[in-house]
């Protein structure tokens, strides 16, 4: 059955068409809602094709961490509740959610998106705590590119909440000082089927790939975080080549946010 | 007394209804009361597992109620459910279950997933009215729709559908009820606060009241989905 799947996909590949009549690097539509949820400091909802995210950010004061005592905290976390997809159960975040979060939060953390030394209020004592959660309302593929253009823009127009005299927060009320950012990385994932690259997969298409590559890349198309996944081993041309794909679309996806 | 965002005791938040929201579930539905948002997905007839907790007589009606991280107005939720989330999973379940017929669907489940993707009190009556709406929408067979509503009491004064500064700053006492139209029976029934039993009663009568209005918003946004997906058809057709 899986093998038949597999050759129906890739005999249309063959013909440059997709299961549901896309060319390989296309996308489905994307659409991008910034400020969906009222209550959070920071909020978007992102749609590609079927699969609709949500991501909400709130801050909180919180300690820093003993290795970065002059830095904010930053965290993200994806929840893949039951009600976006029938395969998903209740429970504690299983892999395919951890291994979201960890993407995701892998390009935020390491273009620097965030200044997180301006997050400090107190050395060793005081720092904002930017939290990021990813919720998928249908998931139907590709929630890595998906959930990391929602993380984005709900940090871009996140703000901060206003602090009493007494240094406590007052979620009812917020500022409009925005959260320093200095980057805006673009995640792209891009799959192996067979000898083909596509990109935006749908779930039958990520139930059959070989391998795939997640690049996040900066505005100056610079790479700052790369996940390989797939059970299948990757040639260096091969990884070349997807990381140009996927410098390609990010440009794209650029314009949505 | 005016209240805290100048309604009319008896006047409800804006209510916006639509059903159809989660593509891949069987059945769903939003509902969005002020500042409230709950969505409701509903999956199955499916098997039940672990099997031990199959009925061959007849399916289980499965309630699960979640608040997103970030709905809240406070601190972000942690996620992972807790003692509260579990409770209302339950009296959810009981509130809906009378209208819900599964004789017909032996040794299955079917799941009801609420979210609330934003918060300001009356979480879990939006989340039941969405609940309703989402099953109907699966064709699941019901006797009836579930309408629920909380109705406050607040300095000697009823009033209707809740927000948050009125439950949680001013300490109005809370009362979720859910009304069934064709029973006219309360199938959820909760109190936070003191109340006489003179003015439970008036509570629950205006309550029942306002249900119906709802009830109608409910039937309303069935309608409207099933009538723009005749056209569609139509459209197809030709």
């Amino acid at each position: 059955m899986t093998k038949d799947k597999k050759e129906h996909i890739l005999k249309a590949l063959k013909k440059g068409v997709r299961y549901d009549g896309r060319k390989l690097l296309e996308y489905r539509e994307v659409k991008v809602e910034p400020g969906f949820v009222h209550g959070a400091e920071g909020s978007a909802k992102v749609t590609i094709g079927d699969t609709e995210i949500i991501a909400g950010v709130k801050m909180a004061l919180e300690t820093p961490y003993p290795d970065t005592p002059d830095k904010g905290n930053l965290m993200v976390n994806a929840e893949l509740r039951p009600m976006s997809n029938p395969e998903f159960e209740s429970g504690p975040p299983g892999e395919q959610a951890i291994e979201l979060s960890r993407v995701v939060d892998r390009g935020i953390r390491e273009s620097k998106a965030i200044d997180q030394e301006k997050l400090c209020l107190e050395k060793g004592e005081k720092v904002w705590s930017v939290m990021i959660d990813l919720v998928p309302l249908n998931a139907s593929g590709n929630l890595f590119d998906a959930g990391s253009l929602a993380a984005i823009t709900a940090l871009k127009n996140a703000v901060f909440p206003k602090l009493t005299e007494e240094g406590i927060i007052n979620y009812d009320e917020k500022t409009k000082e925005k959260l320093p950012l200095q980057k805006e990385p673009i995640e792209v994932t891009v799959l192996k089927i067979g000898e083909f690259f596509i990109v935006d997969p749908l779930p039958e298409e990520e139930e059959q790939l070989d391998a795939r590559l997640t690049v996040a890349i900066t505005a100056d198309n610079k790479i700052c975080a790369v996940q390989k996944g797939g059970s299948e081993p990757l040639s260096i041309t091969e990884i070349d080549t997807m990381v140009g794909i996927a410098q390609d679309k990010s440009k794209e996806l650029r314009k949505k946010i | 007394m005016t209240r805290v965002d100048r309604r009319k005791n008896e006047e409800l938040r804006p209510i916006t209804a639509k059903v159809g929201v989660i593509k891949n579930a069987e059945g769903s539905a939003m509902l969005k009361i002020g500042g409230t948002t709950a969505i409701a997905a509903v999956y199955g007839p499916r098997d039940l597992y672990p099997r031990f907790k199959q009925d061959p007589k007849k399916g289980l009606l499965r309630c699960d109620y979640n608040m997103m991280p970030f709905s809240g107005h406070g601190d972000r939720v942690r996620p992972g459910g807790g003692r509260r989330s579990k409770e209302i999973s339950m009296v959810t379940q009981k509130a809906i279950n009378p209208v819900i017929d599964l004789k017909n669907c032996p040794n299955a489940v079917v799941d009801v997933f609420i979210e609330l993707t934003e918060t300001d009190a009356g979480t879990r009556c939006a989340g039941i009215t969405a609940a309703a709406m989402a099953l109907a929408d699966a064709g699941i067979e019901m006797k009836d729709l579930v309408i629920a509503l909380s109705v406050g009491m607040l300095d000697g004064e009823l009033l209707v559908d809740i927000n948050g500064k009125e439950d949680c700053e001013l300490g109005a006492t809370d009362i979720p009820i859910a009304y069934i139209p064709s029973m006219d029976k309360i199938s959820l029934l909760q109190i936070d606060g003191e109340i006489t039993r003179e003015d439970l009663k008036k509570a629950l009568e205006v309550g029942k009241k306002k249900c119906l209005e709802i009830y109608e918003i409910q039937k309303k946004a069935l309608k409207q989905k099933y009538s723009t997906a005749n056209k569609t058809e139509k459209v197809k057709s030709k």
